[in-house]
């Protein structure tokens, strides 16, 4: 809740930053969008403002350093307590004298296995006590093992340094929240602070040194670049042979009456159903080895290419598939030289939708059951709670399907730079 | 000697609720070589459709159409097509466009280069023949789309308002350019427009087609197409006799118009 309103918080201060401050001070080029007067509602005069870009990143990577206790980040969310403190207990007998006694407790960050602190017992009915807790934890510190009277007898809490405490009642002193427990136990919260602890979200430095460590020793019995160049190369497998089956099959669906009435239940039956729910019929069939998966992403891209091309020959205008036949083109020339490229555009869309949806697939294949592979990796990582191997491959997986989508982009443009200009 | 000879064409077909449209009925004519002959009619007349079944991608529920004394029965290469747009390929420049049909022959570079090179002379594209179609202006890629068809050397040229969709300067240039080119290379060419004026500066032969069904209604001998080739256009339109057949045809559609937005009126009342 905190960590949204911070954000909302440096959403605003910075655009009203870059609008009124940074702006004015530099030279705006004037050209023709920037003089129009009706931008509001004007989707071609929204130009994404790339000081909000590189400061929506900075902001991301600034909150997950303060919130986890970053060495990059100058400013941090207040850090649990570590360290030792004290906390003194008054005991109560039940003839009305009391005793005070203290409470050393060694708090240690979550992993640390440290020595409990020596104490000198001291004197009186109530001695002091050592304990040690995680950063964060709660402990119950039974008191009295070593006190002369102890509750059995009768004995109990009635205040912690100096503050009245009752059974349901806790309390905040300087150690951190106390309570009682329905026994007369104290239960002691050492402050948690506002920070993660890295078993929830690692420290971003840390997932930059497993991303080192994995890239030059591998995991699980391979190296990084084969975890994910398998999950490429699933994809890329997958993804061709779909096309290979699917571009021909709509090209028939989109030029003959026989094959658009056979293969359009199928595919209008098999396009809604998630590529996801066939894994488990998949590997009943073929395993969990490459052939599934290939399998799995064949039928993924397959009919995302049918329909695509079934659209490109459809979306070619018929005065063109006139003029190509009363300038003499037999049917073979008119598909070659106008049903073909005029669907390419078509076709390159529907590449790259197919090629995101085949990168997510074959890594939720992964999930469920692989050898190798970005998402067996990060769900291997997962079951031994190593967070900062998961959010490692979480980023990798965003940056490998980010740049498959680039490069198809930069495919499209070169290769149909006609697209959307007839 | 008669070239292409359209007889009794008529083109009924059933609708999906189960009436049908007349689009044409019992239309006959003869266009003999060389010969540029306007169609003219109301919209919903059929003039797109008797074109469409003349350059065989339709064919007539009755009736024959011969050129040179064999049987049109789909399209071919000697009946060439201009469009009003969108018929040119986006994905290939403006030479490659224009030599589509040598190309589609099988013929090498070296046979239609010249042919190609020349039209582009013509049409005044020669600077603009590397470029891609869609970097051209609507009256240049009309210009690409009339040389194209040349270059394919059709008999006849059929044209489907190719001038429809340019602004009114460009759309003069243009009626001379197809003047011009009528008169260099003695083509047959069938015209259809829905402009009175064009019809009547290009049409040696004017028909006036009347809609519901779709039928001749009259037919002119005109002289403005042969006084305008290598004139100034305007200069042929304050012909005293222009401007009066331009009235008389005018009014002639405008009745036919009337009758058919009344037939709509009973229809509907």
């Amino acid at each position: 809740m905190i960590i949204l309103l911070i954000y909302i918080a440096i959403f605003t201060a910075g655009f009203f930053l870059v609008r009124y401050g940074v702006k004015r001070l530099m030279h705006t080029t004037a050209d023709y969008t920037s003089l129009k007067t009706v931008t509001f509602g004007d989707e071609s005069a929204v130009r994404p403002d790339r000081w909000a870009s590189v400061i929506s990143i900075l902001t991301i990577f600034l909150l997950w350093g303060a919130f986890t206790g970053s060495k990059w980040t100058p400013i941090h969310a207040p850090a649990p307590f570590i360290g030792d403190t004290e906390l003194t207990y008054t005991l109560e007998a039940p003839d009305g004298s009391t005793d005070d006694a203290t409470i050393t407790l060694r708090v240690y960050k979550f992993g640390e296995d440290p020595a409990t602190p020596e104490v000198d017992e001291g004197t009186g009915f109530a001695r002091n006590d050592a304990e040690t807790v995680s950063a964060g934890r709660t402990k119950t510190v039974l008191f009295d093992k070593n006190d002369e009277i102890k509750r059995r007898d009768g004995a109990k809490v009635i205040a912690i340094d100096g503050k009245p405490i009752e059974i349901g009642q806790p309390i905040s002193v300087a150690a951190g929240k106390v309570s009682l427990t329905d026994k007369g136990a104290i239960q002691i919260t050492p402050p948690a602070g506002m920070q993660m602890e890295p078993i929830w979200l690692p420290p971003p430095e840390k997932v930059v040194a497993r991303f080192i460590e994995i890239s030059t020793e591998g995991y699980q019995g391979f190296t990084l670049w084969e975890h994910l160049g398998y999950s490429l190369f699933r994809v890329i497998v997958g993804f061709l042979l779909g096309a290979l089956v699917g571009i021909p099959l709509g090209y028939a669906m989109g030029l003959s009456n026989w094959f658009r009435g056979w293969f359009d239940p199928i595919v209008e039956f098999m396009r809604p159903v998630p590529p996801l729910a066939l894994i488990p019929l998949v590997i009943i069939w073929a395993g969990i080895g490459e052939v599934g998966k290939i399998i799995l992403l064949f039928l993924a891209a397959l009919w995302i290419m049918a329909i695509a091309a079934r659209a490109g020959v459809s979306g070619v205008n018929i005065t063109k598939v006139h003029a190509a036949y009363s300038l003499g083109a037999s049917r073979f020339q008119l598909m070659r030289h106008v049903i073909v490229p005029n669907s390419l555009p078509e076709i390159f869309t529907g590449a790259r939708v197919a090629m995101g949806v085949c990168w997510g697939t074959v890594v939720a294949a992964e999930l469920v059951a692989a050898e190798k592979g970005a998402g067996m990796m990060i769900m291997v990582a997962s079951r031994f709670q190593l967070t900062d191997i998961v959010i490692m491959g979480i980023i990798l997986i965003g940056i490998i399907g980010y740049g498959i989508d680039i490069l198809m982009r930069i495919a499209e443009k070169t290769l149909v730079p006609w697209k959307g200009r007839s | 000697m008669s070239t292409l000879s359209i007889d009794k064409i008529s083109m009924r077909f059933d609708l999906p609720n189960g009436g049908h449209v007349q689009a044409l009925k019992d239309i006959s004519l003869e266009i003999k070589t060389g010969e540029l002959m306007s169609v003219l009619g109301p919209s919903g007349c059929g003039k797109t459709t008797l074109l469409n079944i003349v350059a065989g991608f339709l064919a007539p529920t009755e009736g024959t159409m011969t050129l040179n004394d064999h049987l049109i029965t789909g399209p071919d290469a000697e009946r060439g097509m201009v469009f009003q747009q969108g018929a040119l390929f986006e994905w290939m420049s403006v030479r490659e466009n224009v030599s589509f049909g040598p190309r589609m022959k099988g013929q090498r570079e070296s046979q239609w280069r010249d042919t190609v090179d020349h039209l582009l002379d013509i049409v005044g594209l020669r600077d603009f023949k590397e470029k891609s179609v869609f970097e051209l202006s609507g009256g240049m890629q009309q210009r690409v789309a009339l040389a194209r068809c040349l270059a394919n050397d059709p008999d006849v040229i059929l044209m489907d308002e190719p001038l429809g969709a340019l602004d009114a300067l460009t759309r003069e240039k243009m009626q001379g350019l197809v003047l011009k080119l009528w008169k260099e290379t003695g083509k047959t060419i069938i015209l259809i427009t829905h402009s009175v004026e064009e019809a009547l500066l290009l049409g040696e032969r004017l028909l006036v087609l009347a809609p519901r069904p779709g039928r001749i209604h009259r037919e002119y001998s005109l002289p403005f197409a042969d006084m305008g080739v290598g004139q100034d256009l305007r200069e042929v339109k304050k012909h005293p006799e222009f401007a009066e057949k331009r009235e008389e045809i005018l009014s002639m559609i405008w009745d036919m118009e009337e009758e058919i937005m009344g037939n709509a009126t009973e229809a509907s009342a």
